[in-house]
């Protein structure tokens, strides 16, 4: 017989999940409304602002000067590039870290997850160099190697520990039934763990659509991705906030509408395993 | 027809187009995103009419990003940008560490001398200018004409802060939200201490000696500040420690300011009926003094120059040429009339009748030709710089001390402890840099 909750409860956790979901929803909330108003009303104090006339001259100015789709392609191919090539290499560093563990793998986990600890600043100018040697300046390719570099620690953490839960047996068994090493990770491990592979695919989809250290810094007028989009319209003179905000709506929509539509698999696969 | 005439054909097509294609140069522009700026990649056509060889691709970034992102490139020499644009505190610096290519070489018709001589000073090191200036501003007081009249009171040409003051008291009517005076409080060394040291000079105060010790421990500092302070928080508006241009330009807009010290450029913006509520209501004077030969305005221009890792110097010469010559300020009188010209580099614009009209032209050339970069303080000091000291070291140093000054003005710290820690800091980092033996 199921439990039952006391209504007073119930409602006072529905009251704490929906403020917690306001308050973290409410940046974005207050940057939609925003960019639906004039450069003037825009920075007038809140109450002035919200009674001001909606507008959609923001997006108007934005589509005019910008080339969106230019940096919405560019943010796919690198996000969408760095995320599939990163789990090629992770899925196979996991498997074997997670069912024929050295004595050193902790140690090796431990030591990928440190180079997450270091300021990226530290290795700009060393990597700044090795892209000029190797002609890797505002490519997409440049890019897409780094953002694999950087998301890559926690790609291979995120699986280690969803493989972790799969029973070694299971992989025993086919290896039983004469499974060769390859057969194994494909058609017994990957399909075990959709849940995880798609929650890390996701959550690195989102990790690399928003990083703007090195998608900023890398890169000029070729293989700029969105965040080089938002970055344009901060100005030292003049207003900008309604057309800074109705960039990043323009920015963030399509991440976060993948997320709205994926949002059961997300959680799902955030949730299964170790990492909760 | 043949086959093989066909593919002859087809062939010498492509070897066509191929040629083309490789004779086109294409340069990048770093550049950040202000009014004039994006004004000029809308009249691309005439520099694509000129010449259709060069091909020009823009990079917009915000203007710190943009100063870092250059910074790694040139030092590194990237070769990512071919123009970039820079402030006049970079280029003093640059062009001495052998970072940017000299522009002497501009065509005659540029009529190099027609550049402002203040302007040009700025952009000038040892007899080389290194980049050619787009827009030139310095600061002036902008002043709300109706309030000033209801007060019944007259704006000299040439205040002194004490008629600033008497007029801030006058404008004030806290309970109608309309503050006498806005100033910068922002920290930062763009923000509030372009503000200050301006000011500072006026006072007499100077941020280091012939020795290079700083001197927030004198006198003429604790004046500025005193002074300041006294303006802010008896006719300011509140939380003014938040407020940099645009906060400002925000309220001077909705007609909260009675004064606003602030950069000639944005006479544009308030006198823009499209934006401003006061746009009639505007009159200007130059920044004010203290008696000592010295006002407290500054002087700053957004300049294009090529750094030296550049492989495309002839091409970004012929951008820069077509940006800055004077042909280039009569296509945006043409197409979007004199109040949009990019103001401050040139002289023949300010003999221009046609430009004469505009109400805020003369005040602006006045204050441009009221600041001396190359002597900016009452005493002599051994640095270049009206609002800011050209050494690599003063971005660090100028947001550390700015952030003891606005928090003066939030009133979490007094001026005596804010004014010892400025002191402190400087002295540790100038002695870090080798300044001081």
């Amino acid at each position: 017989m199921a439990r039952r909750i006391p209504t007073a409860r119930k409602t006072l956790t529905t009251a704490a999940a929906w403020t917690t979901g306001l308050v973290i929803f409410f940046p974005i909330l207050w940057i939609v409304i925003l960019s639906f108003k004039s450069e003037g009303d825009a920075i007038a104090p809140p109450l002035t602002m919200l009674s001001a006339p909606w507008t959609t001259e923001a997006y108007t100015t934005v589509q005019e000067r910008s080339d969106y789709f230019k940096h919405f392609w560019n943010s796919v191919v690198i996000s969408v590039g760095s995320t599939l090539i990163g789990l090629a290499i992770a899925i196979p560093a996991a498997w074997a870290m997670a069912f024929v563990p050295g004595r050193r793998t902790r140690d090796l986990l431990m030591w990928m997850l440190s180079t997450k600890m270091m300021p990226a600043a530290g290795v700009l100018v060393p990597m700044y160099l090795l892209f000029r040697n190797f002609g890797l300046l505002d490519t997409r390719i440049g890019l897409v190697g780094v953002l694999t570099l950087i998301n890559l620690p926690i790609i291979v953490w995120m699986l280690y520990t969803y493989f972790r839960e799969i029973p070694g047996e299971i992989l025993e068994a086919a290896r039983m039934d004469g499974a060769t090493l390859r057969s194994e990770i494909l058609y017994v491990l990957t399909p075990m763990a959709v849940p995880g592979i798609a929650s890390t695919l996701l959550l690195n989809i989102i990790l690399a659509w928003n990083e703007a250290f090195w998608t900023l810094r890398l890169t000029a007028a070729n293989a700029a991705p969105l965040t080089a989009f938002i970055a344009s319209y901060s100005s030292p003179e003049g207003l900008f906030y309604a057309k800074l905000s109705a960039a990043s709506v323009m920015a963030i929509a399509p991440i976060l509408i993948l997320g709205w539509f994926s949002q059961k698999q997300l959680v799902r696969g955030l949730t299964f395993g170790a990492v909760k | 027809m043949t086959f093989t005439l066909r593919a002859l054909l087809g062939a010498c097509a492509v070897g066509a187009l191929a040629a083309a294609a490789s004779a086109e140069t294409t340069i990048t522009v770093a550049t950040v995103n202000n009014g004039d700026m994006i004004r000029m990649q809308g009249l691309m056509d005439d520099f694509y009419a000129k010449h259709p060889d060069i091909k020009v691709e823009w990079v917009t970034l915000e203007e710190n990003e943009l100063r870092q992102r250059v910074t790694t490139d040139i030092a590194t020499k990237g070769g990512q940008f071919d123009v970039l644009t820079i402030g006049t505190y970079e280029v003093p610096i640059w062009g001495k560490q052998g970072w940017l290519i000299g522009l002497n070489d501009l065509p005659a018709e540029y009529d190099v001398d027609d550049l402002l001589p203040a302007i040009r000073g700025g952009l000038t090191v040892d007899g080389t200018l290194y980049a050619a200036p787009f827009y030139g501003e310095s600061s002036m007081v902008m002043y709300r004409k109706d309030l000033m009249e209801a007060a019944g009171m007259t704006m000299p040409d040439a205040p002194t802060w004490d008629d600033i003051k008497a007029a801030a008291a006058a404008m004030t009517d806290k309970s109608k939200e309309q503050y006498g005076i806005c100033l910068r409080g922002k920290a930062g060394w763009g923000e509030n201490m372009a503000f200050l040291t301006a000011m500072s000079n006026s006072f007499g105060a100077k941020w280091f000696d012939m020795d290079w010790k700083p001197q927030f421990d004198q006198q003429p500092w604790k004046d500025t500040l005193t002074f300041y302070l006294d303006l802010m928080n008896n006719y300011g508006p509140p939380g003014a420690s938040n407020n940099g241009f645009n906060e400002n330009l925000a309220l001077f807009q909705q007609g909260k300011c009675g004064m606003w010290i602030d950069a000639t450029v944005a006479a544009s913006f308030v006198t823009n009926p499209k934006d401003s509520t006061v746009a009639d209501k505007v009159g200007f004077a130059l920044a004010p003094d203290k008696g000592l030969g010295k006002r407290g305005n500054w002087l700053w221009a957004w300049s294009l120059a090529i750094p030296a890792g550049s492989q495309k110097v002839d091409a970004a010469k012929a951008f820069i040429d077509w940006a800055t010559n004077k042909d280039y300020l009569a296509l945006v009188a043409s197409k979007e009339g004199w109040a949009n010209v990019p103001p401050g580099t040139r002289t023949s614009l300010y003999e221009n009748p046609e430009y004469a009209k505009i109400p805020f032209a003369k005040m602006t050339l006045d204050s441009i030709n009221a600041a001396d970069p190359n002597n900016p303080t009452v005493d002599k000091v051994p640095y270049v710089g009206v609002q800011f000291v050209a050494i690599p070291e003063f971005q660090g140093i100028g947001t550390a001390v700015g952030q003891q000054f606005s928090a003066v003005l939030a009133g979490q710290t007094s001026l005596d402890d804010a004014l010892a820690a400025a002191q402190q800091l400087t002295l540790r980092e100038m002695t870090k840099a080798g300044y001081i033996k």
